[in-house]
């Protein structure tokens, strides 16, 4: 049987490799190579090394948004997992209508990312109505409105992820520590945090990429404004890339940077996790 | 047990391959399929459409087409805003379009490898005024294919009633006198304070100047001040004269701009998250008496439901904003989308692109839905002069156009520099507006942005 199916092997292989490269691989090494080009479309690209490098820094716009996405990151993560691990735990309790809450709880992150952004779009602006201004008036109120949107979008998906960490937390040890008089405060820190930690890591992962990769509610929400203070990366590379003739292959040279500076987050975040998993 | 295991592995496996031979197969018949249409001469013709708005005429187009030749032409069309986007995506496929358009010398530099030489097409050849086509060397690339004016849009009926007011501070008697922008100010700031009893929230529709809806003032209003300052100065628009502007009619900008701001329906503070589209419903219902705007508005404003603007009340008057000799200053008037045929096409497309382009510009059928569906008023020589535009903004046009001693505004937005500099300016303006930043940034924010992004 075993050598069977290592007969089998590369036919089973087969498709997901060939997705794998069409999908993946091709593209990545075509835009690596279009970064180092001058072209308007990729079908014609004149090398130019690594002129679309220094181009980059050229304006202050890469990095304001970098700064800004790392900004709105941090802020995100936090938040988003704070506030997902207490609807978890409420969630787990036992409470009358358990399974009500955590469907409407779940239900935003279905809804797309362009639809969610004009809906708080005009949820933010009718409130701002009031006062006579709008969101494009300050960029702390679109900083807040995108922390707002995506704490809303996520929460109900890695609250699910939290909700089977602690479904799967033996009762037993619980119960040994309830017996053995821990407080509720001290169960939570000294058994339920370290038992979820896998979730943490998930969950942490999750939101990390999702907010640094943000665009869609970028582009609904603020769209950049007021001028492009509140520009994402993402926003940033789309608006170089189409905005500007002439400065597609600058857009994939920060596309390029903005890959390896996520690549390197989730990798570093990962390992710093992982270690603080319990291996039983 | 291990011979089950066995067969479900067999049974895997070969639907694995039976379901990779089934995509094979679906590929090599899709991909026969346009062969055995141009073995009947049946080409097809892709076309990107640049305006939303007239997207269902086309597929009109396309079906005549389709019965008249026996061509299929596949319209598709941009979103609005996305036409750059769009096109980049779909250039590189195998489903490129043949018939594209660009927005003039600017947009040529970014597309010359696809552009095809037309200087030989017939359309070409019909055009009017070949000086308007884009050209490089001498060698025609892309063709107007619509001239559409600009300026401010009233409605009649409401300053008639203002006339007709009692305690009115001014003495106008008719919109003929209003000719410079003190006049204009005048008029306005009067209206705006019997905006009670002319049934009007504000003189002036929203200024849109949400990310994406200020092209009304970054292109067209723009446009005024800064072609003024090209003309005065005797700039070559072909040249290097244009890398750098110093907008120095830029108060002139900032006249007709507080005008609109400071006049209108909605405060200045709520300004961006308003929309193109909400400023001409608010003109269609009545709510105000002008709006700045162009011929290619009249379809918009007459299918906002409970429009309560009459036809033959539809007027447009030019932009004033304090420039010399105004009282001669007419609508502007000019074309930026110029139609370009796809080099990198294959011949017999590239053939039926131009017949098609000539088809609809000079057939009966095609100069019918040109004029009475698509409203263009066509600089071609394929239509006699009563082949115009019926509808009330191209007759403007067409009527500003006639009357001797106006000096028409040329569309010279055509060579300003990239959307990121026309994004740069609605963001100052928005924050202008909003209070944040005063005059002198929007300048500078102007002046730096254009000579940056002029460099490449």
């Amino acid at each position: 049987m075993k050598n069977n199916l290592k007969a089998y092997f590369p036919l089973f292989v087969l498709p997901t490799l060939a997705a794998f490269i069409i999908s993946f691989i091709i593209p990545f090494a075509m835009g690596l190579y279009l970064s180092f080009c001058r072209f308007t479309t990729v079908a014609n690209a004149e090398w130019t090394g690594l002129e679309n490098y220094r181009r980059i820094f050229s304006d202050s716009n890469f990095t304001n948004a970098l700064w800004f996405t790392v900004k709105f990151t941090a802020v995100s993560v936090i938040t988003v997992n704070i506030l997902a691990f207490f609807l978890a735990l409420a969630l787990t309790k036992g409470i009358r209508g358990t399974n009500v809450f955590r469907t409407i709880f779940f239900m935003p992150n279905l809804i797309g990312g362009i639809v969610l952004g004009y809906i708080w779009n005009l949820i933010i602006n009718g409130v701002l109505g009031f006062f006579g201004t709008d969101i494009t008036y300050k960029a702390e109120y679109g900083f807040w409105g995108l922390v707002v949107l995506t704490n809303w979008q996520l929460i109900g998906y890695m609250m699910v992820i939290y909700i089977a960490g602690l479904q799967n937390i033996p009762r037993d040890i619980m119960e040994a520590a309830e017996i053995d008089g821990a407080s509720k405060s001290q169960i939570i820190r000294r058994i339920t945090i370290p038992m979820v930690m896998p979730s943490v890591t998930i969950c942490t992962f999750l939101t990390l990429t999702n907010s640094f990769k943000l665009f869609d509610q970028n582009l609904a929400l603020t769209a950049g404004a007021p001028a492009r203070e509140t520009s994402m990366l993402a926003l940033d590379i789309y608006n170089t890339f189409y905005g500007r003739p002439g400065w597609q292959g600058a857009g994939q040279a920060k596309a390029v940077i903005f890959f390896i500076i996520a690549a390197a987050i989730a990798f570093i975040q990962l390992r710093a996790t992982e270690g603080k998993e319990a291996h039983s | 047990m291990n011979s089950f295991k066995k067969t479900i592995s067999c049974i895997a496996a070969l639907s694995l391959l039976a379901s990779l031979t089934a995509c094979g197969k679906k590929d090599k018949e899709e991909a026969d399929s346009p062969d055995s249409t141009a073995a009947a001469k049946n080409v097809t013709i892709r076309f990107l459409n640049f305006k939303p708005e007239i997207a269902p005429v086309y597929e009109e187009i396309a079906e005549a087409y389709n019965a008249e030749t026996g061509n299929t032409l596949i319209v598709e069309t941009a979103a609005n805003n996305t036409y750059e986007q769009t096109l980049s995506a779909k250039m590189s496929t195998s489903e490129a379009p043949v018939i594209f358009q660009i927005n003039g010398p600017r947009g040529y530099a970014n597309w010359r490898d696809y552009c095809l030489d037309m200087s030989d097409s017939k359309i070409y050849e019909h055009l009017i005024d070949k000086s308007s086509a884009v050209t490089s060397n001498g060698i025609a690339y892309g063709i107007p294919y619509a001239v559409e004016g600009y300026g401010i849009i009233y409605n009649d009926a409401i300053i008639q009633k203002y006339f007709s007011l009692e305690n009115r501070k001014t003495d106008f008697v008719s919109m003929d006198e209003v000719d410079s922008f003190d006049d204009l100010k005048e008029l306005t700031e009067d209206m705006q304070a019997n905006a009670e009893s002319l049934g009007i929230e504000g003189v002036f529709a929203a200024t849109s100047l949400k990310a994406g809806d200020d092209w009304r003032w970054t292109t067209h209003l723009a446009n005024v001040p800064i072609e003024r300052e090209f003309f005065d100065n005797n700039i070559d628009l072909s040249g290097d004269g244009i890398k750098t502007i110093a907008f120095q009619y830029g108060n002139n900008f900032r006249n007709i701009f507080d005008l609109y701001l400071n006049n209108s329906t909605v405060d200045r503070k709520m300004l961006g998250s308003k929309i193109t589209d909400e400023s001409m419903a608010e003109f269609a219902l009545g709510k105000c008496a002008m709006v700045q705007n162009g011929s290619w508005a009249w379809s918009q404003i007459s299918s906002v439901q409970g429009n309560t603007v009459a036809e033959e009340d539809i007027k447009m008057m030019p932009i004033y904003m304090g420039l010399e000799d105004e009282e001669n200053q007419g609508l502007c008037i000019g074309t930026e989308g110029f139609l370009c045929v796809n080099s990198m096409a294959k011949p017999e497309e590239q053939q039926a692109a131009k017949d098609f382009l000539f088809w609809l510009y000079s057939s009966e059928t095609g100069k019918d839905m040109v004029i009475n569906k698509l409203g263009f008023i066509a600089p071609f020589d394929t239509f006699t002069d009563d082949e115009k535009p019926s509808d009330p903004l191209s007759r403007e046009v067409l009527r500003w156009l006639d009357k001797e001693d106006v000096r028409t505004v040329p569309w010279s937005f055509t060579v300003f520099p990239s959307q990121t500099f026309k994004d740069n300016f609605g963001a100052a303006l928005l924050q202008y507006a909003q209070g944040t930043k005063d005059w002198d940034y929007v300048t500078e924010k102007v002046i730096t942005s254009w000579e940056t992004e002029s460099s490449f």
